[in-house]
């Protein structure tokens, strides 16, 4: 039925799909940049392949070591960034990701550029959709509740936000930590599944490409986030033919210049993917049919 | 040994500045990170590498076409992708973003058409020969790069210090939108803001062709280096810029002197993460609190 090539793609989809929302939380809702989430998934990734392996600690141990290692992280970096206005914060995402990729390329200790191999295995598909099932549940309900609100409200205009009394500094801080954490259990998942780790597969590339799932997905959706990840992830599997690599990142580029010039909302806006949003939006289909009949209709 | 490296870091640090300072300027003005500002600088390291390879080999000819043709991108970039955006009065970040994809779309280009390539200058430039002072060796390209570049920041800052786009500037820099009801032509300050950056974009962009070849990476390579030397410095501010760029190429070649060259660009980023923890302002940085 489903052979492994393909059920692979879509565990690694899965697994891609937990940075995304993780970078969705931070960028589409809380209206933070970050350049370098692909060195929290590094994270993530060393810290629960280093217990694994030389810790013999049991895989579990491993992702939560990995998820809380790359949160840490991302709170110690934002910590003295948020607090400041201006791009710092961008500046200091960026140079995290490059900074933890080359600092791996050249630790002797976990293999430097020819990575870690034989880290643990044992991820499976239904192991990772049920992850991400469980992610997708909790986040939508993150975001409904008074600290998503909290969050939101400073994406739309921080200083009118201040103004109702939140703390921005700390809902900044919880995106950053709640973001970083799922980037770092992308990264353990993606480890474990992949048996091996390479710093290659955290370069900038990759998280120039995380941010811009969000943003064609648009700025304020989950199920945009979504959406776009399960079309764009497997994407370079389907495109393995000569330089179409290239050619998807000019695509990717120019989409990304063309949607924030033309849509800045993205594919959905801020609106969610939902049954009673196609029930409403097919109500208002045929209201708009029945409005234009009697002037179409001679 | 300590000399030579020291003209050597002397020189990387210059080509630093001419990057930094067209970023921090833009930055000061319309407070956002142009990161397009690596695609001036690509562009004009291959246009100086096809320049001096199958037209004319000659130094300051290519220094001049690399400067026209930086002006060109990098006025285009702005009238491409910014103008609408700012038209819009749109966030800032989504410019950043903007620039963004538009330095990914470029990057991958040039390898499509060109290949991913290093591509070196001429040997001809390569070999200009060397000084010898003392004991050290100190090649003549390093003291050309040192020289042109301190020129062109001294024209920049007799330019921003005494005609009256200068004054615009800096009273943009405080704020654009009261300057504009000052009855400055914002629009127009803004253009010439980047023509400026792009020309020292395109005089960084040779250099670097010089030093390093011309490949694609080049242009976001030299736009990290640039952000790390403006926090160093302190965002935002032009001195701030200058120092920090001159005293990141010393401290990058005396790393990868005596210590290790592959340890160089790891010293680098952890430099700036270390600067971000403990003292984000930078050397020369305003208190960036107020500054929304």
């Amino acid at each position: 039925m489903i052979n492994s090539y393909w059920l692979g793609i879509m565990t690694q989809t899965g697994i891609y799909l937990l940075a995304v929302l993780g970078v969705c939380i931070l960028t589409g809702f809380t209206g933070l940049f970050s350049f370098g989430h692909a060195g929290f998934m590094a994270i993530g990734g060393y810290v629960s392949a280093i217990a694994v392996k030389y810790g013999d600690l049991p895989l579990v141990a491993g992702l939560l070591l990995g998820t809380a290692a790359a949160t840490l992280v991302g709170i110690a970096i934002g910590t003295p960034t948020l607090k400041l206005r201006g791009d710092y914060f961008l500046i200091a995402t960026l140079g995290i990701g490059e900074a933890i990729r080359m600092i791996l390329e050249n630790w002797t200790f976990v293999g430097g550029a020819k990575g870690l191999t034989d880290v643990g295995k044992g991820i499976s598909f239904p192991l990772v959709l049920l992850i991400d099932v469980v992610v997708i549940f909790m986040l939508a309900n993150f975001l409904r509740s008074k600290h998503g609100r909290n969050c939101i409200a400073i994406r739309e205009n921080e200083t009118a936000a201040r103004a109702m009394g939140i703390n921005i500094f700390r809902y900044k801080l919880l995106a950053m930590g709640i973001s970083c954490a799922l980037a770092g259990l992308a990264g353990a998942l993606l480890g474990h599944y992949m048996n091996y780790l390479q710093p290659t597969m955290f370069n900038s590339v990759k998280s120039n490409e995380l941010l811009i799932m969000v943003i064609m997905g648009g700025f304020g959706s989950l199920t945009g986030s979504i959406i776009s990840a399960l079309i764009l992830v497997p994407l370079p599997e389907v495109l393995r033919i000569g330089s179409a690599q290239e050619w998807r990142m000019v695509i990717y580029g120019l989409l990304v210049v063309l949607i924030i010039i033309f849509k800045p909302t993205g594919l959905m806006g801020y609106k969610e993917f939902s049954a009673k949003g196609i029930l409403a939006f097919f109500s208002r289909l045929k209201k708009n049919a029945f409005k234009r009949q009697p002037k179409g209709g001679e | 040994m300590f000399i030579q490296q020291l003209i050597n870091g002397l020189a990387i640090g210059s080509v630093y500045a001419l990057m930094t300072v067209g970023y921090s300027l833009i930055y000061s003005l319309m407070s956002f990170t142009n990161f397009a500002h690596g695609v001036v600088v690509t562009v004009c390291a291959y246009v100086g590498y096809f320049v001096l390879t199958f037209f004319i080999t000659n130094i300051p000819v290519g220094i001049l076409v690399a400067l026209v043709s930086g002006v060109a991108v990098s006025v285009l970039i702005e009238l491409s992708t910014y103008r609408p955006l700012l038209l819009r009065n749109a966030k800032r970040l989504y410019l950043c973003i903007a620039g963004l994809g538009l330095s990914i779309m470029v990057e991958n280009l040039i390898i499509i058409i060109l290949s991913g390539r290093f591509k070196s200058y001429p040997s001809e430039v390569l070999s200009l020969g060397n000084l010898t002072v003392g004991n050290a060796t100190i090649g003549i390209i390093d003291l050309v790069i040192l020289l042109v570049s301190v020129v062109a920041l001294v024209c920049l800052e007799v330019y921003i210090r005494t005609s009256k786009d200068g004054l615009a500037i800096r009273g943009a820099s405080f704020s654009l939108d009261h300057a504009s009801i000052m009855g400055i032509n914002t629009d127009g300050l803004m253009i010439k803001v980047f023509a400026i950056a792009g020309a020292l974009a395109g005089i960084a962009g040779f250099f670097c062709g010089i030093k390093y070849t011309a490949y694609p990476k080049l242009g976001s390579s030299l736009t990290n280096k640039a952000f790390i030397s403006a926090v160093l410095g302190g965002l935002g501010s032009l001195p701030g810029a200058i120092i920090g760029s001159f005293i990141l190429g010393i401290l990058e070649v005396l790393v990868s002197g005596y210590i290790s060259s592959t340890l160089r660009d790891v010293f680098s980023f952890s430099l700036l993460v270390v600067i971000l923890l403990v003292k984000p302002t930078g050397l020369l940085g305003k208190s960036s609190e107020d500054k929304a």
